[in-house]
């Protein structure tokens, strides 16, 4: 019996309400990060040529000179007005380039599952069906090889085959040919942005450099979907109510698709928290390998040249991204598995 | 009486057992020994100083000389490579070891004393575990300093919630069994029953716990150097020699990454072979 409707609400809210508490501790540990920049901030934000006074100047003007939670009580004031200083490198407000750089990484990401989805799911069935046969010791291979590669080394490998030997891919740089101007910004993703536009040729100008970046990220998460697709199924075809349906004579697809891979999906969800927090590190990689002009990218420039404000921002904004993402899965799991009560 | 004789060694036979039915981990077992002993003798064992440039020799493709060829600087990478593993086997095992004590701590109080203890320390958890795990690092690197200690300091907290998470439970499942309560009532202190009976019992999964985490930590310090953090150049190591030479992958020069990336891809491999072989050899159950 699915749950009746207020009440499934109720589930809801009480799981938005559970995402508080995290969201403040995400918060608490990005301020101490921030609090804890190597040497005195002030001296930092003042510059080379800074005196004793203008150091002082600058320390009360930051509000460095107050206690803890007083500074605590600011930057909350700052995160709640969107504001998450300004870098230093490029002079613009942390948070506008976050946003503006924001679509490009997000696009990648989720092409990279999606592909990852599209594999993983079908080859962990298929060696759950057949176990200890080719197909499984494929998988058990591929799950193994997957989480063993760095993806900046797949990601350098496959440039090396696919752009110098081949020459199928364009040049790992950023996420349009230099000949094509991006498309009007829609929402940002050069795919759909494109598709509005009605720009055909920067359609495939976009897809062809976002094949590689996301082929690589797609494959080191293929691993741990691929792992929890093949166990969850095995344990579930193994049932007691698999047994029932087979002896009742239902088909071989009826009872793969609609009663067990309905039932082995809801571990596999759970997965995709895990998945996506490696995601969202390896994305990071992926952009400096293929110079993706996304937030990853931004922040490694940033680490360079000690941009900190740049860099707090990018790893609060990452945690808000993850947290979020963690909240969509778990709503998911409530609309897809009517036994959940998350009030419970 | 032959079964006597047999009972003191039946863990070895279980071990050779395990070797024989899944040559993989056997594999496994020699790959890792190759490691570590590269990893001690390498430097005494390479044909050339992994620091000395020859510019007249940069960029040479692999050949007798140069096993692994040589890179923009005419250093020899098969040095390089070798050189390298110490470092990074020395990261990734302070960084494990130092999140195992911790976390294995951590744990061990919240799952033996719950209440208060449990609670706090779950939140802690939780929060770390709130951030995609190697952007904390990233920014933990960041705001303490770009040093290599900051780089097995950072990959030790983010590997933490793994092994506290496991202690706890498997202590808590403990806490009242038969032996505790007998180890209790012949008069010994709580943490006396919780370091000599309880935690030993909770060793074997965290064991297998640690071989997987090993590759994990191994990479993951390998991708805040490529990204320039910790290590810095020309100290040989995996994850800053791939970055150096992603520069020249695009001109073809594919022996700079190669190699570095293949000895990094081998070590992860291994720890996470070992890791599936050692859950095989301590919980036959649990395998997947």
């Amino acid at each position: 019996m699915p749950l009746p409707l207020p009440q499934r609400l109720r589930a809801i809210g009480y799981r938005l309400l559970q995402a508080v508490p995290v969201i403040f501790g995400i918060i608490v540990i990005t301020f101490l990060l921030t609090r804890a920049l190597p040497g005195d901030p002030a001296v930092y934000f003042a510059g080379p040529a800074a005196d004793e006074r203008s150091i002082a100047e600058i320390r009360a003007q930051l509000g460095l000179d107050r206690p803890l939670p007083v500074q605590f009580w600011h930057y909350l004031g700052d995160l709640a007005r969107g504001d998450l200083g300004t870098s230093i490198s490029t002079g613009q407000p942390v948070i506008h380039e976050l946003m503006t750089r924001l679509p490009a990484s997000l696009e990648l990401t989720l092409a990279a599952l999606l592909f990852a989805v599209l594999v993983a799911v079908p080859l962990g069935i298929l060696a759950a069906t057949r176990p200890d046969t080719w197909v499984d010791h494929l998988c058990r291979f591929i799950v193994t090889a997957g989480v063993s590669l760095p993806t900046f080394f797949t990601g350098l490998l496959l440039v090396y085959i696919f752009y110098f030997l081949l020459g199928w891919a364009p040049p790992p740089m950023g996420r349009l040919d230099i000949l094509y101007l991006s498309p009007e910004r829609v929402t940002g993703f050069y795919l759909i942005d494109a598709v509005i536009a009605g720009e055909y040729a920067v359609w495939r100008s976009a897809a062809a450099h976002l094949v590689l970046p996301a082929l690589t990220l797609g494959l080191f998460t293929l691993a741990p979907i691929a792992r929890m697709t093949r166990a969850a199924m095995l344990q579930i075809l193994a049932s007691d109510f698999i047994r029932t349906a087979r002896a009742a004579g239902l088909t071989r697809r009826k009872i793969l698709i609609a009663y067990a891979f309905r039932n082995a999906l809801l571990p596999v969800i759970t997965t995709l928290g895990m998945v996506f927090s490696f995601a969202l590190g390896a994305n990071v990689l992926v952009e400096k390998v293929f110079a993706w002009p996304g937030i990853g990218s931004y922040a490694v420039e940033a680490l360079v040249v000690s941009d900190y404000a740049a860099v707090q921002g990018f790893v609060l904004a990452m945690a808000l991204l993850f947290v979020m993402l963690n909240l969509v899965i778990d709503l998911t799991y409530t609309l897809i598995d009517p036994r959940v009560r998350l009030g419970d | 009486m032959d079964t006597l004789a047999s009972r003191p060694n039946t863990l070895g036979r279980h071990f050779l057992y395990v070797l024989s039915s899944n040559p993989v981990t056997a594999i496994a077992f020699a790959l890792f020994a190759l490691i570590v002993l590269t990893g001690v003798f390498g430097p005494l064992l390479v044909p050339y100083d992994p620091l000395a440039t020859h510019s007249a020799r940069a960029l040479e493709p692999p050949s007798w000389d140069h096993w692994f060829g040589t890179d923009h600087l005419g250093r020899d990478v098969f040095s390089r490579v070798v050189v390298a593993t110490r470092l990074d086997l020395l990261i990734s095992v302070a960084a494990v070891s130092l999140s195992f004590v911790l976390g294995s701590l951590m744990g061990a109080l919240a799952g033996f004393f719950g209440g208060w203890a449990d609670r706090i320390i779950g939140r802690v958890l939780d929060t770390v575990m709130a951030f995609p795990l190697f952007v904390l690092a990233m920014g933990i690197v960041a705001a303490a300093g770009n040093t290599i200690e900051n780089i097995i300091i950072a990959t030790a907290i983010i590997n933490l919630p793994f092994y506290a998470r496991m202690v706890r439970a498997e202590v808590n499942i403990r806490r009242n069994a038969g032996f505790v309560q007998a180890a209790r009532l012949s008069g010994n202190l709580d943490w006396r029953v919780l370091a000599t009976q309880i935690f030993p019992n909770a060793l074997p999964p965290i064991m297998v716990q640690l071989s997987l985490n090993m590759g994990w930590a191994i990479l993951n310090a390998a991708g805040l150097s490529f990204i320039g953090l910790g290590v810095r150049p020309p100290t040989p190591e995996w994850g800053i020699m791939v970055a150096e030479g992603a520069n020249f992958i695009v001109s073809g020069e594919w022996w700079l990454t190669l190699f570095p990336g293949l000895a990094l891809m081998l070590a992860v491999f291994t720890f996470n072979l070992l890791g599936d072989g050692l859950r095989d050899l301590v919980d036959p159950q649990r395998r997947t």
